[in-house]
């Protein structure tokens, strides 16, 4: 008999249906993927399984797990349930820990609560549990409190709470979302490792995660289950239109045609930018150390890092958002300094910029057509109101918007709707240089895809630069000219988009191209993930700061800050670099 | 209008609308004076005919007409002085909110320091040293109000400064001031006008204390305050003379602040959306 049995579950808030007559079974040790865009009640289902849905939802069909009806069965119920029999893991481990107890008595609690360890003996349980997750110095994190942590390390608390009880079933819902990438392998190959024969539910919109780390998946769409089964046949053949249009939209690191190379003049150069932070009681952090940059008239330059890497800082201080410690801008041939307000109004024009967030971006009470009209009413005053509403209706057809889009408010809008719109705002004016700040992040992968479309065919179009912020590597190969690697605000490598891919300089570089899930379980098998985290900026490790990482490290690296070299075309910043072979 | 659906701020809305309209209305319509004595009717309770809906007063004044005199003059002290605390608050913070660093810490010290201060005190001694008026009792009152409304604009102006839209619209090169009228103000008007329909009951209550202790409102014009001040002596024998001015006055006090928290729940409603 299998461990868990959906049949029939729906789930209705005030008569809309989230999710929709869904029917899955899961076997004892199994691991099974959910994935879908956001509203296909994959999380709703998540929730369901540990009766965690709130009050106003209304359920029916049943859910068995291990013969025990958890549709409609009694808080104390599901209290034994919970932990003891289910563990879960959600996607922000700062939310489900309590910042005022200390992380081992929270883990501890689990024990306790289920009497299944006290005493001194609970506490030893604990420890050997942090020790397992990979918590260095496990007895002494037992009191540390969760800001005290990376997030990485939180959500290997939160592991080592779900799991500590050894339950038979984990629910992981968008576990790895809000880390770096390669944290991220770190904690899906730790995932793998400790849960021996725990069965795992795990939900994403990654597809390269489930191919990697499921051997069945389920494919939500709108609420319904559209398409299930093994994992490499399902990639192999999709069984339903919607798994191809996922699998189609997925961006993969490890094939495609690199974007030719743009040999244009330069538009923008910047060189060894410094952005320092002051922090209270004279303490500084060096956001940004000596890095230089240029871009070419229609290029796309992209800028890859992990978080802490100094990617936007670099950015907000050559748009003239914060301060330039040092360094040297300029933009056709012109110096470029100070901040944005005492620049010309030229340069307003010259210069844009796209969030990641795009609901954020966009004033929450202002019309679609007054946000995008807004550049014209401060650059083109002589505009009547009718020539201007055209230029808007223009601009919005421009990244396929209609005209009944006018009249929304930001939060009327999807989130590829939204985005579009902060970018017609942009490009109104018709700048040359355009930022994009992780602009395709928080898109589900269609949406993403109708995006990275949308701004190769406007470069084309209209000659434009992009400087092309991002964490995800698949998606910078797909789109980018030349890439610029950074770590811990220093430039890593920097090269021709074809040559970072396929022969990689810095032994970095060849880690984040390791760390990125391929949505593919043939090709999934890949190398141990590099170690540790980021380093904190208000102390950098000596010498070069990759060395405490680094698994070429020798003397020389804790001792001497590399200078950045020509290697073939690609400018590294490595001693070891013309040592050591890191071709894939 | 969806505010209107809002069931809080359309009941506490209708009320208000209806008491003020009365206070309007009323002393016009009614055939007696606010300062006509009539000695030949002292202290007659409410009756339906001729007008005197709330009887007389120990002078023979009809309190009908008084009572309608005495919400106008508490209405536009309280109004009044509300909007000198919305003037002075909302610059005074979006100021220090705007351009923060040591100019917002000098500001706000300021603010602390006045907070610090025993007001009623302070308005007390005012209204003894100075001949009592009613512009006196505006400022006063706005004088207490406006540290608050201060407060509350800074820390809105602060969160919204850091805004990825108000990023965006620098970086489009519109000014400073137009992004504190067009970004920066219109995204904290739901919470200012929450806090004045707030501030309103407040300063009601301030100027019908001053009244009833004999501070506010001076003979032969009334306020609310000091109708139930004038009630309280006469509050055995003459009990409307009491509880008609406490009962509105109760009344409106309440109807502004499910007001207030009717118009919280519509702005938050719509936020979340």
């Amino acid at each position: 008999m299998s461990l868990l049995q959906v049949s029939g579950l729906s789930i209705r808030y005030r008569g809309d249906v989230v999710v929709d007559d869904i029917s899955f079974e899961l076997d004892e040790a199994e691991s099974v993927g959910i994935v879908g865009e956001s509203g296909s009640g994959k999380s709703q289902t998540a929730l369901a399984l540990l009766g965690l849905l709130p009050v106003q939802a209304e359920v029916s069909g049943s859910i068995r797990f291990d013969g025990v009806e958890i549709v409609g069965a009694t808080e104390q119920k599901l209290n034994q349930l919970r932990a003891q029999r289910i563990g879960m893991v959600f996607q922000d481990p700062m939310q489900a820990l309590n910042p005022y107890v200390q992380i081992g008595k929270q883990v501890r609690q689990v024990l306790l609560q289920h009497d299944l360890a006290e005493g001194a003996e609970a506490d030893k349980r604990v420890i050997e549990m942090f020790a397992r997750v990979g918590l260095p110095d496990p007895a002494q994190q037992f009191r540390a409190y969760a800001h005290q942590l990376s997030g990485g390390m939180r959500q290997r608390v939160m592991l080592a709470s779900a799991l500590i009880a050894e339950p038979d079933l984990l629910v992981a819902d968008e576990p790895t979302t809000a880390l770096d990438v390669t944290v991220q392998a770190q904690i899906l190959d730790l995932l793998e490792d400790i849960r021996d024969n725990t069965a795992l539910l795990l939900i994403t919109h990654d597809l390269g995660i489930v191919a990697g780390h499921c051997e069945r998946m389920l494919v939500f769409e709108k609420g319904r289950l559209v398409d299930a089964g093994p994992t490499t046949s399902l990639f192999a053949s999709p069984g339903h239109a919607h798994t191809r249009t996922l699998l189609d939209a997925a961006p993969r690191i490890d094939r495609g045609t690199f974007p030719p190379e743009i040999k244009a003049s330069t538009i923008l150069s910047v060189e060894a930018a410094e952005v320092i932070y002051e922090r209270e009681g004279n303490a500084q952090i060096r956001a940004v150390s000596g890095v230089g940059l240029s871009l070419r008239k229609g290029e796309t330059l992209a800028v890859v890092g992990e978080s802490g890497s100094g990617k936007s800082s670099m950015v907000r201080a050559i748009l003239g958002l914060i301060p330039m410690h040092s360094g040297l801008v300029v933009y056709s041939g012109e110096p470029l300094a100070g901040p944005v307000e005492t620049r010309s109004i030229a340069h307003h024009r010259d210069f844009q910029l796209v969030y990641q967030d795009p609901v954020a971006a966009l004033n929450p009470q202002m019309r679609v057509r007054k946000i995008v009209g807004e550049p014209l009413s401060v650059h083109e005053r002589t505009l009547t109101s009718k020539a201007r509403l055209e230029r808007v209706i223009a601009t919005l057809q421009k990244v396929g918007l209609e005209q009944k889009h006018l009249d929304r408010y930001p939060h009327q809008l999807s989130g590829g709707q939204a985005q579009r719109v902060a970018i017609a705002r942009a490009l109104i004016l018709g700048p040359s240089v355009l930022v994009c700040d992780e602009a395709v992040a928080a898109l589900d992968g269609s949406a993403r895809a109708q995006v990275l479309e949308l701004l190769r065919t406007v470069q084309k179009d209209s000659d434009l630069s992009i400087i092309f912020i991002s964490h995800d590597l698949a998606v910078v190969r797909s789109i980018s000219h030349r890439v610029l690697v950074m770590y811990m605000g220093h430039l890593v490598e920097y090269a021709e988009c074809a040559k970072l891919f396929t022969d990689p300089r810095h032994p970095y570089t060849r880690a984040l191209l390791d760390a990125v899930p391929v949505p593919d379980p043939v090709v999934a098998v890949k190398a141990a993930p590099i170690k540790g985290e980021v380093a904190s900026l208000l102390a950098p490790p000596s010498g070069c700061v990759f060395h405490p990482r680094c698994g070429y490290a020798k003397e020389i690296c804790r001792e001497r800050v590399p200078v950045t070299r020509d290697f073939s075309g690609s400018r590294v910043a490595c001693h070891r670099a013309d040592e050591i072979d890191l071709k894939g | 209008m969806s505010l209107l659906r809002n069931r809080t701020v359309a009941v506490s809305g209708g009320i208000l609308l209806f008491v003020m309209l009365w206070a309007i209305v009323g002393p016009w319509v009614s055939p007696h004076e606010y300062l006509a004595t009539d000695f030949g009717r002292i202290l007659r309770g409410p009756v339906a005919t001729n007008m005197q809906f709330f009887g007389t007063d120990d002078l023979g004044r009809d309190l009908f007409v008084r009572t309608m005199l005495g919400i106008r003059v508490t209405l536009l002290v309280a109004v009044v002085a509300s909007m000198v605390s919305l003037v002075i608050g909302v610059t005074y913070g979006a100021i220090a909110g705007y351009v923060g660093g040591r100019v917002d810490a000098a500001m706000m010290r300021f603010v602390d320091t006045l907070y610090a201060l025993p007001f009623i005190f302070l308005v007390i001694l005012l209204m003894v040293a100075f001949e009592r008026n009613f512009l006196l009792i505006f400022v006063a009152i706005g004088a207490i109000n406006w540290l608050d409304m201060a407060r509350i604009v800074r820390g809105q102006t602060l969160s919204l400064r850091e805004r990825e839209f108000v990023e965006a619209a620098r970086l489009i090169g519109v000014s400073t001031p137009r992004i504190i009228f067009r970004h920066i103000a219109p995204n904290m008007l739901g919470i200012v006008v929450v806090y004045v329909t707030l501030t309103i009951p407040q300063a009601i209550l301030v100027e019908s204390f001053l009244s009833f202790l004999g501070l506010g409102i001076q003979e032969p014009q009334t306020s609310l305050g000091a109708l139930v001040d004038a009630g309280v002596n006469q509050m055995e024998g003459a009990s409307w003379m009491l509880l008609i001015p406490a009962v509105l006055l109760a009344t409106i006090l309440m109807c502004f602040n499910f007001l207030g928290d009717g118009l919280r729940d519509f702005f938050d409603a719509r936020r979340t959306l």
